[in-house]
């Protein structure tokens, strides 16, 4: 048994690192659906755009001011999108915000075409964490050990905030009854624009760990990543910021461990890697038919 | 105290009130009785700003407070106690009780332990989830969580909705009890015997105008509010 995870021991450590990340932007997807039950199809694209202004300002300025740096745009860019694409469709039927938050993904990415001209943009190295360790004899990166620890850090500041603050009870409240919450004095649009520029910071953090471990960011490249990371909360029944975390570290460590298959599993064949991507969408196909609501989804204790 | 001069309200399509003028005095008990779908739900929620009047003006303590949103509102001592109490399901009491102080910056230990003495049964659920209380301890969190924002005007919509009979006896005298440590108070209650024998004045709507103003006795007594809402 100890053999066995000695040999494999890379899948799975990338699997948890993978899972970190992938549960840094799931948080956003979750708490914006929370708040506003809109499925935020920018979010993806937001965590792109993260990576490749860390391209470009990193190409100028030192890392202790581009990274802060990016982590501001970040949020700037959450808070300007809900406020120009969302929010004068507030009392507008569900599947408009949808449709709104379909055009803001495409934007973006056209955007990041238009500066990029289509080129893969290669990311800096971070100086601590793309260096290479040894750990039993497994070659990884720092980022892979530092990611799981910084999610786990930054989930539970979160829930602090939710928990012991005013702008956290806001939330809870928000997230439950908006004409309620006006009733309490609750400023709804201040709640709604921190909600996203959470869920922006966290996504920028995810793009410094998870592009590191990549090298290159493409106008593409917040696609699949967002999208799994959507599948995490969706697995974890969304709206639910612990079910997003376990959601997006079972899902990492599947994919990786599908992708060391030909070892893990003693099955010999090239193409493991490749099914990766297929298993998480079937897992969702799996998870809306036996349990649309997720492991921590929504149950209702309304009484009239 | 607080005064309503020609109010006009549009809620979904239709002039759901129609030119409506009214006037609280401080410290009194105020009821707006009717039928249902007269419009008295909407006066209350465009007093509390969530929804936009088309023509009049909202007058308190000298100030107009037309057209403002709700946290100006709340912040200048009106609130709402709305209909079908809106407790928050996944808060605990006391969580519910603090939420309703959200504006205030001050210290807020004391109301919560007058709004526990005005209910004890709230006290004894301090930890309980909202939604997990009976029908009337919800009604009675959540005039206490509106009475946590220290109110001079608390407006309540059909506060016996949906309760028994003993426990609308209670809820009612918990609200002479709140009136007379001088929170003025506007009720509109489909219960019209109940409301106009606490209330000092009382205004009758019908189909989104008031056709009847009077004091509570007088109005308790007259033939045409017998008829149409004390059942004979």
């Amino acid at each position: 048994m100890a053999d066995f995870f000695h040999q494999n021991l890379s899948y799975f450590l990338s699997g948890i690192s993978v899972g970190g990340q992938y549960a840094l932007i799931a948080i956003g997807y979750t708490m914006v659906y929370g708040i506003l039950r809109l499925i935020n199809f920018a979010h993806g694209d937001v965590f792109m755009c993260a990576g490749l202004m860390m391209v470009y300002l990193s190409s100028s300025l030192p890392f202790t001011i581009s990274i802060p740096l990016v982590l501001i745009l970040t949020v700037a860019i959450g808070f300007v999108i809900e406020r120009v694409a969302y929010k004068p469709l507030r009392s507008a039927p569900r599947m408009s915000v949808m449709i709104s938050a379909i055009g803001v993904s495409y934007l973006l990415q056209n955007a990041a075409l238009y500066f990029t001209g289509g080129l893969a943009k290669v990311y800096p190295e971070i100086p601590v964490l793309s260096r290479s360790i040894v750990i039993w004899d497994a070659t990884t990166r720092v980022v892979t050990l530092v990611t799981p620890f910084l999610t786990i850090i930054l989930v539970v500041l979160l829930s602090m905030l939710i928990k012991h603050t005013k702008v956290g009870m806001a939330m809870c409240a928000v997230s439950r009854d908006f004409e309620t919450s006006q009733l309490m004095g609750i400023r709804i649009n201040r709640v709604i624009s921190m909600t996203f520029m959470l869920g922006s910071l966290l996504a920028a953090v995810a793009s410094l760990l998870y592009f590191t471990n990549y090298a290159s960011v493409t106008p593409t490249s917040g696609s699949m990543p967002g999208l799994k990371a959507f599948v995490a909360a969706v697995f974890g029944g969304i709206g639910s910021i612990p079910g997003a975390v376990i959601g997006a570290f079972i899902i990492g460590i599947c994919e990786n461990i599908i992708k060391g298959g030909a070892s893990i599993f003693g099955i010999p064949g090239s193409g493991w890697t490749t099914f990766s991507d297929a298993f998480t969408f079937a897992f969702l196909i799996v998870v809306l038919i036996v349990k649309p609501t997720g492991l921590f989804g929504e149950k209702s204790v309304d009484k009239v | 105290m607080f005064e309503i001069k020609g109010l006009s309200v549009n809620y979904g399509g239709i002039e759901a009130v129609r030119d409506i003028s009214l006037s609280v005095p401080e410290g009194a008990i105020v009821t707006l009785i009717g039928a249902n779908g007269a419009g008295k739900s909407t006066t209350l929620r465009t007093i509390a700003g969530l929804v936009k009047p088309r023509a009049g003006k909202i007058e308190f303590m000298g100030e107009d407070i037309t057209g403002k949103d709700p946290a100006y509102i709340v912040g200048k001592g009106i609130t709402l106690v709305p209909e079908g109490r809106r407790i928050f399901p996944d808060l605990t009491v006391l969580e519910n009780l603090k939420i309703g102080a959200y504006l205030r910056q001050d210290s807020i230990e004391e109301d919560i332990e007058w709004v526990y003495s005005l209910f004890p049964r709230l006290r004894e659920r301090s930890w309980q989830y909202g939604g997990t209380l009976s029908g009337g301890e919800q009604q009675m969190l959540a005039v206490g969580r509106a009475l946590m924002s220290k109110p001079k005007l608390m407006m309540m919509d059909e506060p016996s909705l949906g309760l028994a009979p003993l426990v609308v006896k209670d809820i009612f005298s918990i609200i002479e009890k709140i009136n007379k440590e001088g929170v003025t108070i506007l009720l509109i209650e489909q219960n019209a015997n109940m409301a106009l024998k606490i209330a000092d004045i009382g205004y009758v709507m019908e189909t989104g105008q008031i056709t009847l103003s009077g004091k509570g006795s007088d109005l308790i007594s007259d033939e045409g509010v017998r008829k149409a809402y004390l059942g004979g």
